[in-house]
């Protein structure tokens, strides 16, 4: 697994790559809290086309992020997941609190600072 | 022997210690007897996400992240779909039905999704455990026959 983040004004973008199971999430959760922290950022785009594979570990990670960036008033947006990950995101009911788009990160924040 | 229908076709045995790095091994070996089935590729998916949670399982829940213990699978490929047994010797669980409980987890930085997942990626999950001596997961998963060819 594989992260690699850029900033685009008060986003933060995350690419993940590779699988996110129990020996990567710790990892992944570190390195999405020490760029969050640095970057100050409202928008956590996490970047999940490169996702091979998720389980119950990594949704922990996302949820937790979150929980922690809403509290601030700043959100989580899941870009272009693989259709089994998706699935999972909608199993556990990620989808009904984070928007999930198509777009890759750029595109979405393009169009979203449009609106 | 699996008490699922159907032959055996072929079995596969991992015995492994509970280390996080096991999980994506174990995932990997399941796949590949999976794989000798006519399977979708989202079967097999859905076969991954089983494992990954039933291992994850015993080595955070079972053995408290202590990677001394042991971990066993065992994939009993049936002529009508698959077999997966997942053992550890851990501290097991005091109140199954409550642990099947999709969002319960003992652990507040987890989703209480595995068991979820397991019991909607399978056909079949059984769970038995005893307090102080492990925990087995049981997970069947009807596939199309195998044709064989003589
Ligand atoms: N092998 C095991 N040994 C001991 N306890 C277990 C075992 N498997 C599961 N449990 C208990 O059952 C609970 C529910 O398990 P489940 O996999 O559904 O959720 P979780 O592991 O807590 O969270 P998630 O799977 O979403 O990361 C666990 O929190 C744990 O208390
Ligand atoms: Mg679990």
């Amino acid at each position: 697994m594989q992260v690699f983040f850029s900033q685009e004004g008060s986003a933060l973008i995350a690419r993940v790559k590779g699988e996110v199971d129990l020996s990567t999430a710790d990892r992944l959760r570190q390195e999405l809290e020490s760029s969050l922290e640095h970057a100050r950022a409202h928008i956590l785009c996490l970047d999940l086309e490169g996702v091979s594979f998720m389980d119950s570990s990594g949704l922990g990670v996302i949820l937790g992020r979150y929980r922690r960036i809403s509290q601030t008033g700043g959100k989580v947006v899941i870009c272009r997941p693989q259709p089994q990950i998706r699935r999972l995101l909608d199993l556990a009911g990620l989808s009904k609190i984070m928007d999930i788009v198509e777009e890759e990160p750029q595109e979405y924040l393009r169009k979203a600072g449009k609106e | 022997m699996p008490k699922g229908n159907g032959e055996v076709l072929n079995t596969v045995r991992l015995e492994f210690l509970s280390l996080p790095e096991n999980v994506g091994l174990a995932r990997v070996a399941v796949a590949a007897l999976a794989a000798q089935a006519d399977i979708t590729l989202s079967e097999l998916e859905e076969i991954k996400v089983a494992v990954s949670e039933a291992v994850a399982n015993a080595i955070i829940h079972g053995y408290g992240g202590e990677p001394r213990g042991w971990v066993r699978v065992t994939v009993n490929r049936l002529q009508d779909g698959l077999e997966i047994i997942v053992e550890d010797d851990g501290k097991g669980i005091p109140d199954i039905a409550q642990a099947m409980q999709p969002a319960y987890s003992t652990d507040p930085e987890r989703m209480g999704l595995g068991f979820a997942f397991m019991q909607s990626f399978m056909d079949e999950l059984e769970v038995t455990s005893e307090e102080g001596r492990g925990t087995r997961v049981v997970m069947r998963k009807k596939l199309n026959p195998s044709v064989t060819t003589a």
